[in-house]
């Protein structure tokens, strides 16, 4: 694709998932320094620090750009900050980009993480009745894991998926994240575990839904002229397009937090769902189709969603999910390996550092250093992931 | 349970209180005549509508389940949860006229096991919590058969 489009990926850092409990800016700080060091760069060199917002950290986190400028020490560089739930790492590295393509700046800093409490995610307090994230709660006792069986429950009724294929997706992931060095949890699991673990929300179990995590992860973003100057290659990892699209009405599949989808009474549903559409306009962006793709990094935060993504990031057609997963066609060393970082089910969610640390593991995986959970040869990666109230975000990273 | 408690909604202007045949009150767009739940009152989601005039209306009071499950574990506020929790089902119910499918708890006596993708459910009135004066309605969905129909061709699963 021509250069005008591209970025350079020069650095890329994480801070370990875990459950920590230290302010969430030494986990942005610390894969910020990481991903410097793996550049070469010097903060003081960086142009613009684009941050990733956390809702759950005060002040601080809603303005995540200039606090973690600051704990870096002023330098005056140029800031942003982003807030799209899940979606925020990918907005960050949206305006990065966007930032240097326009030749505003060569070298951008993108920052995101999170301390989250323990258990399900629950809305900002007080009494807000009209906010539909609160409402849902309130009204409907309806926890995020709620939407995620409502689908669960769908590809088991319409395409005869199993208890024991969503269980084998996390059977999966687990032993993918082994020996990844970011990941929180470590530790083979057994189908027979999966399915002897507590019911959360039928047809979905304790260790089929990603819990939440504190981390952090760090890209350094430049233009393709400073890359190869500073690195003196044109071997470079690069960002081809940056999906951030939102639903076309009607949106006809329920989606958190709302209470009803969009009617389609008077206006036909558009072709793509919003979930297809989030990696066509990728795709086509990139100028590849998924037969291109050597590995995918999704958000599976849930065993069974990781199946829904298969279909609509275009590895199969729909219905043909579980086939897939049965053939060891995403399993590391098959055709397109699916999270092999682990996934959400090794790390949990860290929301603004999430979809940057998919990045992350793209980076990791084309330049062969993904020890343990190599995808040999890789050149092509795609993420894909989704921040409630319609925030599409998809990226897709090349060699 | 005290007989004297005044039964009121736990949100104002989102069903009638009629116990015999409730409904969701949606809104319907005058020009384009799109619908929404909970009711707009600004302007026309459907964006080749610009219109900002809505009629109040009573939705279809039967559907079909689009797909369904049921919260094992006790959600968080500003949930009120009885004490202790009991687990309940919840189903994603899709409306034939309006083409939309709504979210609503299914009541209590029902079986997740019971739930099929495609059976019919009525809405009804239930409690969802109590305080000392107080009993705070909500709508939910009842099965209205056992049997369960096929499901069409997935549209957007």
């Amino acid at each position: 694709m021509p250069d005008d489009k591209r970025v350079a990926v020069l650095g890329a850092g994480m801070h370990p998932w875990g459950k920590w409990g230290r302010n969430f800016v030494e986990y942005g700080l610390a894969a910020a320094g990481d991903a410097l060091d793996d550049a070469g760069i010097a903060w003081t060199d960086v142009q613009y620090v684009s941050g990733a917002d956390t809702i759950r950290n005060g002040y601080p986190g809603f303005v995540a750009g200039a606090t973690f400028a600051q704990a870096l020490g002023w330098s005056g560089a140029r800031v942003s900050s982003s807030y799209a739930a899940c979606a925020s790492g990918a907005q960050a590295v949206s305006n990065a980009r966007a930032q240097i393509l326009a030749g505003l700046c060569d070298v951008a800093l993108v920052v995101g993480a999170d301390t989250t409490p323990k258990g399900f995610f629950a809305p900002v307090g007080g009494d807000r009745r009209d906010d539909p994230d609160w409402l849902r709660f309130h009204l409907l006792g309806a926890t995020n894991p709620t939407y995620f069986a409502l689908y669960a429950r769908r590809r088991m009724e319409l395409f005869g998926a199993t208890e024991e294929d969503f269980a084998a997706v996390k059977v999966k992931n687990a032993r993918h994240g082994l020996e990844n060095p970011n990941a929180r949890y470590r530790k083979e699991v057994t189908a027979e575990e999966v399915l002897a673990s507590p019911m959360v929300a039928d047809p979905l179990r304790l260790l089929e839904i990603c819990a939440t995590s504190d981390g952090g992860a760090a890209l350094v973003l430049t233009s393709l002229e400073f890359a190869r100057r500073h690195a003196g290659t044109d071997d470079l990892v690069t960002i081809d397009a940056v999906s951030t699209v939102t639903p076309r009405f009607p949106q006809t599949v329920i989606e958190m937090p709302n209470f009803s989808t969009d009617s389609a009474a008077t206006s036909s549903a558009p072709g793509p769902t919003f979930k297809q559409s989030v990696a066509l306009a990728a795709y086509e962006e990139a100028g590849i189709g998924p037969e291109d793709v050597d590995l995918a990094e999704v958000y599976d935060l849930s065993s069974a969603l990781e199946l829904d993504w298969y279909e609509d990031i275009g590895l199969c057609k729909q219905g043909e999910a579980e086939r897939l997963l049965r053939d060891g066609d995403t399993t590391v060393g098959g055709r397109v390996p699916v999270n092999p970082s682990g996934g959400l089910s090794c790390f949990g969610e860290a929301i603004p550092a999430q979809a940057i640390a998919q990045v992350c593991e793209l980076v990791w995986q084309l330049r062969g250093r993904a020890t343990g959970r190599q995808v040999e040869g890789a050149t092509v990666g795609i993420t894909a992931n989704q921040g409630l109230f319609g925030h599409g975000s998809s990226v897709i990273v090349s060699r | 349970m005290s007989p004297a408690k005044a039964r009121v909604p736990a949100i104002e202007g989102w069903f009638t209180l009629d116990d015999a045949s409730p409904a969701l009150l949606g809104s319907k767009c005058t020009s384009c005549g799109t619908f929404a739940f909970p009711k707009e009152t600004y302007l026309c989601r459907n964006p080749a509508c610009r219109s900002m005039a809505f009629d109040e209306v009573e939705l279809s009071r039967t559907g079909t389940v689009w797909s369904y499950t049921a919260a094992g574990y006790q959600p968080p506020k500003p949930y009120v949860s009885a004490d202790p929790f009991v687990p309940f089902p919840i189903a994603a119910v899709e409306l034939a006229t309006e083409q939309m499918v709504v979210l609503g708890q299914v009541v209590a006596d029902v079986d997740v096991e019971d739930l099929r993708v495609g059976v019919e459910v009525e809405l009804v009135l239930d409690t969802l919590y109590e305080d000392d004066e107080h009993e705070y309605l909500v709508w939910k969905w009842r099965p209205t058969t056992t049997s369960a129909t096929t499901p069409e061709e997935a549209p957007g699963a």
